[in-house]
């Protein structure tokens, strides 16, 4: 364990994420915002800390394998802790820590669940930097998931690799990781930019447009008003919130394909994006029906429909209507899609696509054994066979995805005294990296205690994580490794 | 006409032998002393010991005035290098490779004389499939072979009880079906051919060889028995390169089941087959027959490398209740054993290979040559050239010309169109003209029928 290495990259990562409060003084400064010291003392304070995890350990040893494993965690850690300086000190807000933290963390996991009260009359450089701190979570999330995770195998992340293999002809997009992140980002930014412009021109303030840019794109959810984008009250802002959400949760790797190939085809060729796009379909028709079936419900069925079934199944969180309260089975449908979410190596949460379409196909594969007992029968994502190692890492995956996700319902329940539907959506929620939940979580998460926002905050991380990289920490293993 | 033959395995042997008995020079090059040793007793040819693709070697098996090399060693890498060794030091002038691997045979312009000089590629493995392809989309038939680039088709099938035709005289057939054009090209009754005329009578049990455009084979083959359903369910017995061929070629039109008895092997079928269900299991096991509805299905066909096994596990699928079986047999004794039993078609291999290699060594411009119940019969899609002057048979009615005894003419095809051979039909030059030998010992005779006189060349 190279714990001065770690530790020193934490460090100049620290004093890199200081400079993102630059922006936002920048805000303060042109708007004329009281928020100015706030956001001096946050960067002054990241900055010194970094510094000084940086500077007195000089050594150039190299990371080893499974350093990856506490990097990443602490990357998130670290940051969420540091990311929440501003919130804690804003007079805007009035937060204890323990919101504070939370706030931060939701934006930098991209989940989109949040504390405060008052969105529309917050300063603008506090609202900008809540917004940018969901944009860095899904620059970070988009390396993470196309680089790293499948680097330290977490989860079969190494899937979609598979399936891509064979346009791609290297497993990798580019020779090197910083190359292959620097193209990520390329397309991440080339994105939210034609976001904000596509929101421009269906009206919003450029301030809007940007900061709704930042959350749209990275399916995170947050949103600069109370009433999230049902405050526009306008179909072509929620037409461009749905392009870009179901845009943001397809694979950039896969972007970059199509990107480099000038093919749009590609996209269709990937069997994880049409069956992504069928699980949006099947929801978006499912909600609509049952919305148009009960017309006390909404006013228009089919445009509240499809926006919440797009926005929650990408697992954004964005909300033009109170979905908590549609009737019948509705608000648990879109819950339970959340837990699909969206494809690997994009920004959305849950379990990702690809893992589902994998479990789909072994519970095929075990329905053809019974009927052919002597059969040989292999898992096959287009016309390439998943070797045995990939689909132990996936039902793994899914089985501590489940068990961590009762436990923290039970969890909430004994500290909380939470109800079971708000338990069970406040979990879903924050573990699927979604959001709004249901219940008392449906709006907001100010009625829970301090102790269930912790948990909570853990499910966040477990989930963007994608669980293995923080439990394989958990475990004594690892550290006498 | 020397020809030399490297490899003596099963086709390079089968392929002397053949060769050796219609009298042309072989010799044969291995590094299997004994197997040389043990041809060369029984055979009429020279045989050199040496690595086969060795221009020593090759020099002293007398490349340097070989009309033809056969390069059938069980190395595409020795066989392509013999071609080219043979190309760039000795000029031989017809070069024929058997090249198995996919990943060779997928090139388009690898094989030509600016890069790997090779003639004809023959991929035995291919041909069989082929065949057994064809045998599936036609049910009932127990050979279907193409020529002229498969617009005509030559079927050869057994009448049985219920089929219009049984118990009449062949002329029957043409006010039966007025818009189908066919010939019955040969009829064999108990082994022995008959050259059918307008009044041969179709018996019961008749092997009955005819000619028809591809479109109307269906049709014709309902008159001589009931007609079949078409074929649903395929087990195929065996993994090896020809059941992997098999079951990908075919996975797409039937439900395909292919057993493997080695598991890793099963595997891989697994991985590359995509709706074909891989059944890991020897195809000798009854029980497991049984445990895959043996009885249900329509076909099954025995390509492992084994003719023990392919012919036991024929026999038992034949007693469990599979409608028709198709069985690979190698050695060529064993095929007069087992087909017409049991045992409904026998495939052999070799004969698939001889075909094309015939030809190259027949002394006319022949297109196809499909070699026939074990080598006995033949039949040739042979070219026309000259006029009424040089040719013997170009400018005349197909009644006019001098056919030695056991050859009746089934087609012609001239320019993609189809003319059923009739009497009055007269043969134009460059005309494919299809003839079907019962006897191959009068090869020579339709040779020398479709020679040019000297002035032509």
């Amino acid at each position: 364990m190279h714990l001065t290495v770690i530790l020193r990259i934490t460090g100049s990562l620290l004093t890199l994420f200081s400079f993102a409060f630059l922006l936002p003084v920048l805000v303060a400064l042109g708007y004329g915002e009281n928020t100015l010291p706030t956001f001096f003392s946050a960067f002054a304070i990241t900055l010194i800390s970094g510094l000084v995890l940086w500077l007195p350990l000089r050594g150039n040893r190299d990371l080893r394998g499974g350093d990856g494993f506490l990097v990443t965690a602490l990357f998130y850690l670290g940051l969420g802790v540091f990311g929440a300086i501003p919130f804690w000190l804003a007079d805007a807000t009035d937060l204890t820590f323990t919101d504070s933290v939370f706030e931060s963390i939701s934006g930098l996991t991209t989940t989109g669940a949040t504390t405060i009260i008052g969105l529309d009359n917050l300063p603008k450089s506090l609202l900008l930097y809540r917004q940018m701190l969901q944009w860095m979570g899904g620059m970070g999330i988009i390396v993470l998931a196309v680089a790293i995770f499948p680097m330290l195998g977490i989860g079969g992340m190494q899937l979609y690799r598979t399936e891509s293999a064979g346009p791609i002809k290297d497993n990798k997009l580019t020779p090197r990781i910083t190359e292959t992140a620097k193209a990520l980002w390329y397309i991440y930014i080339g994105l939210t930019a034609a976001c904000a412009c596509a929101y421009w021109f269906a009206g919003m303030s450029g301030f809007d447009a940007i900061s709704h840019s930042f959350s749209t794109v990275s399916i995170g959810g947050f949103s600069t008003h109370d009433t999230s984008l049902g405050f526009f009250d306008s179909a072509a802002v929620e037409a461009v919130a749905i392009v870009f959400m179901v845009l943001s949760g397809i694979n950039f790797a896969l972007h970059f394909l199509v990107w480099r190939r000038r093919n749009p085809i590609h996209y269709f060729r990937d069997m994880e994006v049409r069956a992504y796009l069928l699980v949006l379909m099947f929801v978006a028709i499912v909600v609509c029906t049952l919305l148009s079936l009960n017309p006390s419900s909404s006013s228009q069925p089919w445009r509240d429909g499809l926006f919440q079934a797009v926005s929650i199944t990408t697992t954004t969180g964005f909300t033009t209507a109170q979905f908590a309260a549609w009737p019948s089975v509705a608000p648990i449908v879109l819950l339970f899609a959340a837990f699909a979410g969206g494809c690997a190596g994009s920004t959305a949460g849950g379990i990702k696509i690809i893992r589902v379409v994998m479990i789909y196909l072994q519970g095929m594969r075990e329905v053809k054994r019974l009927i052919h007992p002597n059969g040989v029968f292999s898992i096959k994502l287009g016309r390439n066979s998943v070797p045995n190692r990939l689909i132990d890492a996936v039902w793994s995956f899914f089985s501590v995805y489940v068990f961590f996700f009762l436990l923290s319902v039970c969890a909430l329940m004994a500290v909380g005294q939470l109800d079971f539907i708000t338990a069970f959506s406040a979990v879903g929620a924050c573990l699927n990296n979604l959001g709004p939940g249901l219940g008392d979580v449906a709006v907001n998460y100010t009625s829970i205690t301090a102790e269930v926002k912790w948990i909570l905050m853990f499910n966040m991380v477990l989930g963007r994580l994608e669980i293995f990289t923080l439990l394989v920490l958990l475990t004594p293993a690892y550290w006498r490794r | 006409m020397k020809i030399l033959i490297l490899g003596a395995g099963q086709v390079g042997g089968t392929l002397a032998e053949s060769l050796a008995k219609e009298s042309f020079d072989i010799t044969l090059v291995d590094h299997d002393t004994a197997r040389l040793r043990e041809l060369g007793s029984r055979l009429d040819i020279q045989t050199i010991e040496g690595a086969a693709s060795h221009p020593d070697v090759l020099q002293r098996a007398g490349a340097d005035d070989a009309d033809i090399l056969v390069a059938v060693t069980s190395s595409d890498e020795v066989n392509i290098v013999a071609c080219q060794v043979c190309y760039s030091m000795f000029r031989t002038p017809t070069k024929i490779a058997r090249i198995r691997s996919g990943a060779y045979l997928s090139q388009n312009t690898l094989f030509d004389k600016h890069h790997v000089p090779i003639d004809r590629l023959i991929n035995p493995e291919q041909v069989v499939t082929d065949q057994i392809t064809e045998l599936l989309s036609h049910p009932g038939a127990l050979e279907v072979l193409d020529f002229a680039d498969g617009r005509v088709q030559l079927v050869a099938m057994r009448a049985y009880l219920g089929g219009p035709l049984v118990g009449q005289a062949l002329r029957f057939l043409s006010e039966h079906m007025p818009n189908v054009d066919t010939r019955v090209a040969a009829v064999f009754r108990r082994g022995q051919p008959i050259i059918p005329t307008g009044d041969t009578v179709i018996e019961t049990d008749d092997e009955v060889f005819f000619i028809a455009a591809r479109e109307h084979i269906t049709a014709v083959m309902g008159e001589l028995r009931k007609a079949e359903k078409p074929y649903r369910r395929v087990l195929i017995a065996g993994g090896g390169n020809i059941g992997a061929r098999l079951a990908a070629d075919t996975e797409n039109d039937y439900d395909v089941r292919i057993m493997e008895v080695n598991a890793e092997r099963a595997q891989d079928l697994a991985d590359q087959l995509n709706s074909a269900v891989v059944i890991q299991g020897s195809a000798t096991d009854r029980d497991l027959l049984l445990e895959e509805n043996i009885d249900q299905c329509d076909a099954f066909c025995a390509v492992t490398d084994d003719d023990e096994i392919n012919v036991m596990s024929s026999l038992m699928a034949k007693r469990l209740g599979v409608r028709q079986v198709v069985t690979l047999i190698g050695k060529t004794a064993y095929v007069d054993l087992v087909q017409g039993g049991e045992i409904d078609v026998a495939i052999s291999p070799q004969q698939a290979t001889i075909g094309t290699l015939l030809s190259y060594v027949r002394r006319a411009d022949v297109a196809r040559v499909h070699s026939l119940r074990r080598g006995a019969a033949e039949a040739i899609e042979a070219i026309a050239h000259g006029d009424r002057n040089s040719s013997k048979v170009v400018g005349r009615r197909i009644s006019e010309i001098k056919l030695p005894a056991g050859a009746t003419i089934g087609a012609i095809v001239r320019d993609n169109q189809v003319l059923i051979a009739h009497d009055d039909v007269i043969v134009a030059s460059d005309d494919h003209v299809i003839l079907f030998l019962v006897d191959k010992g009068q090869i020579g005779a339709v040779e020398r029928l479709f020679q040019v006189g000297l002035t032509f060349f």
